[in-house]
């Protein structure tokens, strides 16, 4: 097609915690400074900067990427914000890559950061806006309501207990407990633990849920050429998609995401992977609720609809399983803040395919994985396919 | 990798109510004026006179709820104006023990997406159960409007209190 090939040649994070005494011009310039330092880069040498962050609404601050920019790097640079909701963490990536594939640039710094903490009394709020202001508002909704009505859907078309889908949150908090930013890691947690947690909005329970956090990701991107002088361990952006479902959310399908199945097909086809259960060695699909990693290894086609439970059930997707899964914790396990969330999957692909991962390492020298992010009003699929 | 994650200094809850750090709050006002437009304006219109309107494409031949002036699929304008009925199935639905600001109701909310008759398959809107015992929804479940009073109505989706089981 005509496009450079880009790598990912450093990453670094913040740690991942429920209220930060730093601002969030400080966490970025914090993951941004640890992603310089991996590859030995310095600002001087980036060409320009993608940001994502989630809605303004977390900071009270309007235009926040303005705001941040100066804790990203971007001073005096081109610049510009990745925001499709939940989705943002794994979309700026793919903009960070179309900066360079183009061949406008050399080098981009993409940096994800969020502070959802700001937001008083809780981060919900935030979202009480997306619901139509003229036929769903005055119902008075809140955004739980979204996810327990998609995870009933998804229980009810395929038969499943609420045991089949705990399991998702015990492999991802354990996975955690390896994670040196985790905020949720817990070794030892079980099933009745995530069964026994306190119902919010059935099926929807605390431990079935990813909660508020503060944190920020960043990555060095660059061209071929300038990634083989940085590093000898470069991890290509292989394919990147993403596609958006109707905004009328009541009117879709709600047990499968087939915004997800095109983001995915469109960056399977430009990795040349043509057969996703054989070609991909490790996933990091979207995890903010336990059902929601089901429902995507589905719609990355990666399982058969309604099999991902029973495939997760028999430990193909733990660790050391067939096709490891948020080997990271994911968001249920390292924590959930919105963009930075993303991104922290795009870092573990990252360190998993150059064998950095430490004591998370997926065994087996995994050569490709695909990352995942979902959101906007629950409509959004946003994929990006790395190998080495 | 652990060199390349920054050891963010984490507040607790106790910290941050004990005023141990210094913050601020900050409220905002704000208010807006919405125009609804053609179909969601009579789609309201509907629902204070007691009925559901939805609208019909003659492309895809789809019955759409709510009623829109186009088809996002077909990309061209829809063709009719079509009464469906105020009856339908419960898709999915929730027993919801939390409100917007995390404070906890003794008994749930059941929000619901609810198909429609008369409009096409898969053309759900989201309101409440009421008149039901939350142990007894379930998926599939037939309802029915439950109407304010024709004095109270005031052109909003509130127009139907909620759906009862029939």
């Amino acid at each position: 097609m005509g496009m450079r090939r880009v790598a990912v040649v450093g990453a670094g994070m913040t740690k991942f915690v429920r209220r930060a005494q730093e601002t969030g011009r400080e966490l970025a310039w914090e993951a941004v400074s640890k992603a310089l330092e991996s590859c030995e880069m310095s600002l001087e040498q980036i060409d320009c900067v993608v940001m994502g962050t989630a809605p303004d609404a977390f900071d009270g601050v309007h235009m926040k990427s303005e705001w941040l920019s100066d804790g990203a790097g971007a001073w005096g640079k081109p610049y510009m914000r990745g925001y499709v909701g939940g989705g943002t963490g794994v979309f700026a990536p793919a903009q960070g890559w179309y900066h360079i594939a183009s061949g406008l640039f050399d080098t981009c710094l993409v940096v994800c950061e969020e502070k959802m903490s700001p937001t008083q009394p809780h981060p919900q709020a935030a979202f009480n806006s997306i619901f139509d202001n003229f036929t769903e508002r005055a119902l008075g909704p809140n955004l739980l309501w979204i996810f327990a009505l998609e995870m009933n859907a998804y229980m009810s078309r395929y038969g499943l207990k609420k045991e089949d889908i705990a399991q998702v949150a015990v492999k991802n908090k354990r996975n955690a407990a390896d994670h040196p930013a985790s905020l949720l890691g817990d070794a030892k947690i079980t099933v009745q633990d995530i069964l026994n947690s306190e119902v919010m909005a059935w099926p929807v329970q605390r431990l079935d849920v990813s909660p508020v956090t503060d944190g920020a990701v960043a990555l060095v991107l660059a061209s071929d050429t300038v990634a083989r002088r940085v590093t000898s361990k470069p991890v290509w952006i292989e394919g990147v998609g993403w596609c958006l479902d109707t905004a009328y959310w009541t009117n879709r399908d709600l047990s499968y995401p087939i915004y997800v199945e095109e983001a995915a097909r469109r960056a399977y086809k430009m990795a040349g992977v043509t057969e996703p259960r054989k070609q991909i060695n490790i996933a990091e699909p979207y995890d903010p609720f336990d059902y929601k990693e089901l429902h995507h290894l589905e719609g990355l086609l990666l399982f058969e609809k309604g099999k991902a439970p029973e495939a997760t059930a028999l430990g193909v997707t733990q660790r050391n399983g067939d096709l490891p899964v948020c080997p990271s914790g994911g968001l249920l396990g390292v924590g959930n803040p919105i963009a930075a969330a993303g991104l922290m999957k795009i870092a573990e692909l990252f360190w998993q395919l150059r064998g950095e991962a430490g004591r998370r390492q997926v065994p087996g020298d995994p050569r490709r994985g695909v990352a995942q992010a979902w959101g906007d009003l629950m409509q959004v699929g946003t994929v990006v396919v790395m190998g080495k | 990798m652990e060199h390349l994650v920054y050891p963010t200094k984490g507040l607790s809850e106790e910290a941050f109510a004990q005023h141990q750090v210094l913050f601020e709050t900050w409220q905002v006002k704000a208010e807006y004026a919405w125009d609804t437009g053609v179909a969601i304006g009579k789609y309201l219109d509907g629902l204070k006179n007691g009925r559901l309107i939805g609208r019909r494409c003659f492309k895809c031949r789809r019955v759409l709820v709510p009623p829109r002036m186009f088809c996002e699929s077909c990309f061209r304008p829809t063709d009719e104006w079509v009464d469906v009925q105020d009856s339908g199935v419960v898709k999915t639905f929730s027993l919801c023990y939390v409100r917007w600001d995390m404070t906890r109701l003794k008994e749930p909310e059941i929000p619901a997406v609810i198909d429609l008759d008369g409009a096409s398959r898969g053309m759900g809107i989201m309101h409440k159960l009421g008149e039901v015992d939350p142990k007894a929804v379930k998926v599939g479940m037939k309802v029915k409007a439950v109407w304010k009073p024709a004095e109270q109505r005031e052109g909003s989706i509130t127009d139907i209190a909620y759906f009862k089981p029939i």
